[in-house]
Formats: C-alpha cells, structure tokens, sequence
C-alpha cells in the first residue's frame, strides 16, 4: 500500500466542548497527502464537528472550546500566530448544502481570486474554464456563465461550489456530505470528479453513504459518540474490521 | 360546524377587508388627484407662492422639499448603514445591545410632532440653528433613522447563515464577507427601504413645522453660492417644503385661491410619495437581477 506517503495534517488529542457539552474525547489521527480519507459515523458522532476543527470554522461559534493540536505542513493551526484567512485558503471546504453565491457563475468562481487582487481578465478566465473543467461541469456551464448560479439544479450547484473552492487552489479539501441533498447520478459524477482530483489535493470528505466510501476513499475513520473508534485502509474496515461497533454499524446493525 | 366551511367564511371576510382597503386608498387617489390635477400646470409647479392674491405656485416649496431630502438621507444613509452592520454582524448579545435595539425601536415610533418639538429646542434654540433646513434636516434624520437602521440590519439578517460561512470557508475575512457577499445580496432590500423611507421623509409636516420653518422666502435661482442668504443651497435659510405649506394654507391660507393651491399641492405630493414607492419596487427589483445575472 502507499504507506510512504507524505502526512499532511495531523490531529493530536483534540478535545471540542460546546458549553459543557463535550463533543469530540480526543481525537488523534493523520491526514495523508493525495489521498481520500472518509469519516463514517452515526449522526451526531461528531464528523462535522471534527472536519470544521479543520479549518477552524468552530471558531465562529461563540461556545466552543477547543484544546489539542492541529498541524497542517508542520504548523500547529491553533497556534496564537495562525492567520485562520489564510488558513482557510489552505484547507476549503464544500459543505452539505450547496450555498453559491446569487451572482452569475463566473463570478461564483472567481470570488476569491478577485478578492486576492486578481484583476487580469485572461487569468480570471482560465481559472474559471480549469477550475469548472476540474469540477466536470465544464461544458454544462460554458455557454451560460453569465447567468445566475441559482438558475442550476443542485448537483450543479454543487460542482460551482467545487470549482469556486478549486479556484483558490487549497492543499486540502473538507467535504461534509456533499453529495446527500443529490440524486444517485450527480453523486456518481462528483465522486468520480473526487477520483481524479485526488491527484492534486488531499481530499477529507464526511459521508453516510457505505458504497460511497468504499468506493472513493482511501483510509476510513469510523467515529463514535465523539471517539474515534477505529481508523485504516478502507478495505480494512469494511472487510476486516478489528472493533465490533464498527462491523455493527457498516453492517447497518446500528447507526 | 366543519372546517371547510369555516376556511370559506374566514377566506370571504379576509376577502371583504383587503377590498375595502384597496377601495379606501382607491378613493382617496381619485379624489385628491381629480381635485387637484386640474390646478397643476408648469406654472404652478415653478413660481413662488402669494400670500394675498391669487396665482401663487408651489416651486420654492418643492424644491425646499427635494433640497431638505437629499440633505437629511445625506447624513441618514451612511449612519444607518454603518448602524446596521454593526448590529446585524458584529454586536454581540448582551444587554447593551438589546438597549440599543429596544432604543432604536422606540425612537421609531415617536410621533413626529414629538421629533418636532424635540427638533426645535435641540436644533433651532439649542444649537442655534434657528429655523433652517439644517435643523430640518436633522429632525428628519432623528425621524428617519431608526426606520433606515432597522431596515439595513433586517436586510443583512435576512441573508442565510451559510453565505457567511461560504465567503469565510473560501479564506475572505469577516469584513470582506460582509462587504464582498453579504451586502451585494442585500442590497435590493437595503436600497428599496431608502426609498421607502425617502417618500416618508418626502411627505413628512410635523417634524418640520418647528424646525425648517413655515414660510418659505423668495430665493434667487441664479446665485447658487450656498454662502449666500436667498441662495437655493443656504442651509441656514428658512424653508418650508411642500408637506408643511399644505398644512399651512389649510390652517390658515388667506389668498383668494387657497383650497386650488392646496389641492394641487396635494396632488403633487401624492404623485412624488407614488412614485418614491413605485421606484422603489422597480429599482430594488432591476439592482437584484442585475446582481444575480437571473433574467
Ligand atoms: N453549534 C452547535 N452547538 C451546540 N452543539 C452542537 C453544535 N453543533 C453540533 N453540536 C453537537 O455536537 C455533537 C456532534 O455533532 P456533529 O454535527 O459533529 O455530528 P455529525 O456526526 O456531523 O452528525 P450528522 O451525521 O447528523 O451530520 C452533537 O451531539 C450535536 O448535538
Ligand atoms: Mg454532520
């Protein structure tokens, strides 16, 4: 297996409080360069709550505690120093509902170039066409980039919410669900879409769906009621899995 | 009784209320409109009032009234604005903002004769301003602004939670979030409730009466140095607008012609709150489609 591959981000006994309200025991586990790591879980186990500890989107909420470290590239993100504007460019995220901005598609996808200061319209061009060409909606969108990113299906407007993320060229990619408010076929389209974008980012993507997982992921963690219960390669955990709560639930026999 | 029938007899009395509402404000329309339509010429809306003879216009009111507008929405806009943001996405909840808020709401439903008042001890005693369009302007801003503020917050509330965390996911700031996303996407609403308030500031007499005064002296249209004492832009000079001139003539109007002037007045003040509140519709509409390239 590729073992020797690079760790990019690194969690060490991250505790998350919401109140008093403890939500994730200490969660200790990597993240491996251009690979896909998927969490599974029962809802409310914590999956979302530790991806947001990613890009430190917790932040937002006023409650939340968080002790532990993170580090991205040797860096701890919870470190006093860390620039979380800059952090968040690193590590994107796609959440669960598609949320595009009302504004044409094009503008959709250069947003946070634009906001960099990028105002050469060629660049701004080729962006758009590579960032929607590796979101596979390319040539869905082409001729209609000007009309509002509203106007498209959900699956579509999934796949801007991609490009507009894939635009600002992060190193990791945080996913929540995002193929649950989509039909099976716009799922099978932005999973095989993760596939090939897997060779340029790290891709970490929280999903209920068994088959997507094991079909796109290549380690699994398997969390429960905040622990991380049981974390390997995928095959592992869906052919071989060591703990009994985590054949239970694959099995469907909870969760 | 079964509720199908009852859903029908509720349903006609909604029915029966909307319609004589529609045939209430229908009337009026009709009946200010066709008294005084026939009393407004180019004339009329260009020459100065008389206080003795017949033949007096409305065009110093008129302008005192655009002139008093754009001043008081000239300090009220960025006020609101900045007041706005700050509740809707930075105060935290604690007492001082709910006072803030409590405050706010209370100040917007003084009756503007209160505003009045108010408006005259502080600005024209008080501050010395005398009856001016400066006072004017202020009271109307004391009048104006909660609505503006309310408005603005509400407007950016308005914008689901998931923008925000769209713009700050893909690494903008808080500020350009809030610049960048969350203002662009409510702006329709913020700029509809600016006219709205406008036509309100437009049509507004008791606050105004104390403050800008209630006669409106001859100005010199050619000398436009604000410096100047009959200078149309002097924001020292009295100036009755044209809200305030109606309530005047009907209180106590002495020209021969008074109820023409005043329902020609009226007619004219009718069609300029008309059109704040149709140009509101239309301009908020156009700026949302042209934000969102939606056709
Ligand atoms: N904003 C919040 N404030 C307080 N508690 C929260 C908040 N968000 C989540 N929680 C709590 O934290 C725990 C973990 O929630 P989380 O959303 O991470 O679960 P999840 O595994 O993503 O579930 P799902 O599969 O349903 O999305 C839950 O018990 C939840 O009630
Ligand atoms: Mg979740």
């Amino acid at each position: 297996m590729a073992d020797e591959r690079k760790e990019i981000i690194s969690a060490t006994d991250v505790h998350l409080f919401y109140g008093r309200n403890e939500a994730l025991k200490g969660i200790t586990m990597d993240f491996r360069e251009n690979e896909i790591t998927a969490l599974i879980g029962p809802s409310g186990c914590g999956k979302s709550t530790f991806l947001r500890t990613l890009n430190r989107m917790n932040d937002l909420i006023p409650s939340v505690t968080i002790t532990g470290t993170v580090m991205l590239h040797d860096k701890n993100i919870y470190a006093p120093s860390t620039d979380t504007v800059a952090l968040r460019k690193e590590v994107g995220m796609v959440f669960q509902q598609p949320n595009p901005f009302p504004f044409s598609i094009y503008d959709n996808v250069i947003y946070g170039l634009r906001l960099a200061g990028v105002r050469d319209r060629r660049i701004l061009d080729e962006a758009v066409e590579t960032s929607l060409r590796q979101a596979a909606i390319w040539d869905t969108v082409k001729d209609k980039l000007s009309e509002s990113a509203l106007s498209l299906s959900g699956g579509q407007q999934q796949r801007v919410c991609i490009a507009r993320v894939l635009a600002v060229k992060p190193d990791v990619i945080l996913l929540d669900e995002p193929t649950s408010a989509l039909d099976p076929i716009s799922s099978g389209q932005i999973e095989n879409m993760l596939l090939e974008l897997k060779d340029e980012y790290t891709i970490i993507l929280v999903t209920h769906n068994m088959q997507q997982a094991s079909r796109i992921s290549d380690r699994t963690a398997f969390f429960l009621q905040g622990d991380l219960i049981e974390y390997a390669d995928t095959r592992t955990i869906f052919l071989n899995p060591k703990e009994k709560e985590t054949e239970d639930y694959i099995s469907g026999r909870f969760g | 009784m079964d509720s199908k029938k009852w859903d029908k007899i509720a349903t006609g009395v909604l029915y029966f209320i909307a319609g004589v509402m529609i045939l209430i404000l229908a009337f009026l329309l009709i009946f200010i409109l066709w008294n005084g339509l026939p009393h407004v010429s180019w004339h009329f809306l260009t020459s100065p009032a008389k206080s003795f003879q017949s033949g007096g216009g409305i065009g110093i009111q008129l302008f005192n009234s655009f002139y008093l507008l754009i001043l008081s929405m000239l300090i009220s806009i960025p006020i609101s604005i900045g007041a706005g943001i700050y509740l809707s996405e930075y105060a935290k909840k604690n007492w001082l903002t709910n006072l803030v808020r409590t405050s706010i709401d209370i100040l917007s439903s003084l009756p503007s004769i209160v505003v009045g008042l108010f408006g005259f001890l502080v600005f024209s005693i008080s501050a010395g301003l005398g009856f001016s369009i400066l006072s004017g302007a202020l009271a109307l801003t004391v009048f104006n602004l909660p609505l503006l503020t309310r408005n603005v917050e509400e407007s950016l509330r308005s914008i689901s939670g998931s923008q925000r965390e769209a713009g700050l996911a893909l690494g903008l700031s808080k500020w350009e979030t809030v610049l960048k996303i969350i203002i662009p996407e409510a702006l329709p609403g913020i700029i509809t409730g600016m006219i709205l308030g406008a036509g309100r500031v437009f049509g507004e007499a008791a606050a105004l009466i104390y403050t800008a005064g209630q006669s409106a002296p001859p100005l010199d249209f050619t000398n436009w140095n604000p410096f100047y004492i009959a200078s149309p832009l002097n924001p020292l000079r009295p100036a009755e607008t044209l809200a305030v001139h109606i309530w005047k003539i009907n209180s106590e109007g002495i020209m021969p012609d008074a109820s023409q002037v005043s329902a020609g007045a009226s007619a004219v003040l009718i069609i300029a709150v008309l059109i704040f509140n149709f140009g509101a519709r239309y301009v908020g509409n156009h700026i949302y489609r042209k934000m969102t390239g939606t056709k």
